[in-house]
């Protein structure tokens, strides 16, 4: 079994024009760093991307749009980016808001093999609008279907050469749904070891979800907001 | 009149101990200044953390360490992190007692609007949406009016709605209000205001039933 490949650069090989991409991190944290890099060289077009949030404007997945390689979004919040807004107000970029909770579901449900499923998020809004609607213990829900993509691309900290992971901190949020929910997952580590070297009591991400990983270079990790107290 | 620590520190009197508890961003996560003492709860952020602590001294922070509003954070001694799926499933399956969050508007039937002004401000709905559906007990935390001096406790919200008929409590600079089948109860008013004054300001339904007392904070 040989999942390991040897940068961003092979790692995103078969990802093009038009195709649909999952991207893990909450904000800035737990983004695939390397991925976004190689596929902003690679310049490939018209992407759906699936993440949770779609960076700043100068990191992640603002550098995709920048480029205006991205053609839709799904996303839950979209906030802290000025060229987001400016292409979603004008009509450049196609948008999809979806709650934060139904987003998390929706990836894991399409890994799960759960075609769609109730919940009560969004009913009565907009984004219950024409779905179907049921009532269970007198409360009303909403259908919301699975999502998948072509590629899921997923950031861990530790990883083994079978894809085993593990995240760090609140780093792992969309992560582990992602991983699960690609035809073909990409796991990029910041520290890739041999198999057996990962405690198996701790693996958050087993390796079976897992078809390509390497070890990335050089993590930036920005902090969108540092927040900090005084030493008293 | 409160300020935005004085709502915070309103609303804090409202935890109970033992309960799991969600703030949102801008006032609510200043609650977490004021637990009163001998209460012992546990914040819950819905980007994966139960147990967070406070924000980290100057050269402490952690980019692998933040809450649902990106600010860096530290975690409690018995604080635990898990994914998204896992902290909505806490979430929908109301395992989390108390959710506190801002608001734009809210209804006098608890409608609540806060994610979207169309053609002008379109951020997204991150998990308001979700846990206005789910909690059983929400507190909005809000100026009792907007910028511009308009009452944001309608008869109807006019923006996109975030969740129907969900709020339960509201507690603004000028009064503490219950939401119920006949409109917004006024509760307490905030030190110094008059009951005329939250007349004034209240374009929804508004309930007034003897005498209201002054919060004590």
């Amino acid at each position: 079994m040989n999942k390991v490949v040897a940068n961003a650069q092979e790692a995103i090989k078969g990802i093009e024009d038009n195709m649909t991409l999952m991207l893990g991190g909450f904000g800035l944290c737990g983004i695939p760093e390397n991925c976004i890099s190689a596929l902003v060289k690679a310049n490939i077009k018209g992407l759906t991307c699936i993440s949770n949030n779609a960076g700043v404007d100068d990191f992640g997945l603002g550098l995709l749009l920048q480029k205006k390689q991205i053609k839709k979004m799904i996303s839950s919040y979209v906030g802290e980016n000025d060229e987001f807004e400016r292409q979603m107000l004008s009509g450049e970029l196609e948008v999809d808001l979806i709650p934060q909770g139904s987003l998390a579901e929706r990836c894991r449900a399409g890994g799960a093999g759960i075609p769609a499923f109730f919940t009560p998020a969004g009913f009565g809004t907009e984004v219950g609008h024409e779905k179907e609607v049921r009532y269970f213990n007198g409360k009303p829900h909403i259908l919301e279907h699975a999502l998948t993509a072509d590629f899921a691309i997923v950031k861990a900290w530790k990883g083994d050469k079978l894809g085993n992971l593990i995240f760090k901190g609140t780093a792992r949020n969309f992560n582990p749904m992602m991983a699960m929910a690609g035809r073909i997952t990409i796991a990029e580590v910041e520290e890739l070891v041999e198999p057996g070297e990962l405690d198996p009591n701790f693996i958050h991400t087993p390796g079976v979800f897992i078809q390509r990983i390497f070890q990335g270079e050089k993590y930036e990790k920005r902090i969108e907001q540092r927040t900090v107290r005084p030493r008293s | 009149m409160l300020d935005k620590k004085g709502i915070a520190k309103r609303i804090a009197q409202e935890l109970q101990n033992g309960w799991y508890v969600n703030l949102g961003i801008g006032i609510p996560t200043l609650i977490a200044n004021y637990v009163p003492e001998g209460i012992s709860v546990e914040f819950q952020s819905e980007n994966g953390i139960l147990g967070m602590g406070p924000f980290p001294f100057d050269g402490e922070e952690d980019a692998d360490l933040i809450n649902a509003g990106k600010q860096t954070i530290t975690a409690m001694k018995g604080a635990c992190i898990f994914d998204s799926a896992t902290s909505f499933a806490m979430i929908r399956g109301q395992h989390i007692q108390l959710t506190v969050l801002g608001a734009m508007e809210v209804a006098d039937n608890g409608d609540i609007a806060n994610w979207k002004i169309p053609g002008k401000m379109v951020k997204g709905m991150g998990g308001a949406m979700d846990l206005v559906a789910s909690a059983e007990n929400i507190i909005v935390a809000m100026m009792h009016t907007n910028k511009r001096g308009q009452s944001k406790l309608l008869r109807q919200c006019t923006l996109p709605l975030t969740g129907v008929g969900c709020v339960k409590k509201i507690v603004t600079n000028l009064a503490v209000l219950d939401v119920t089948p006949q409109g917004f109860k006024l509760i307490e008013r905030a030190p110094g205001v008059s009951v005329e004054e939250i007349k004034n300001a209240t374009e929804g339904r508004l309930i007034i039933e003897g005498d209201i007392p002054e919060m004590n904070i």
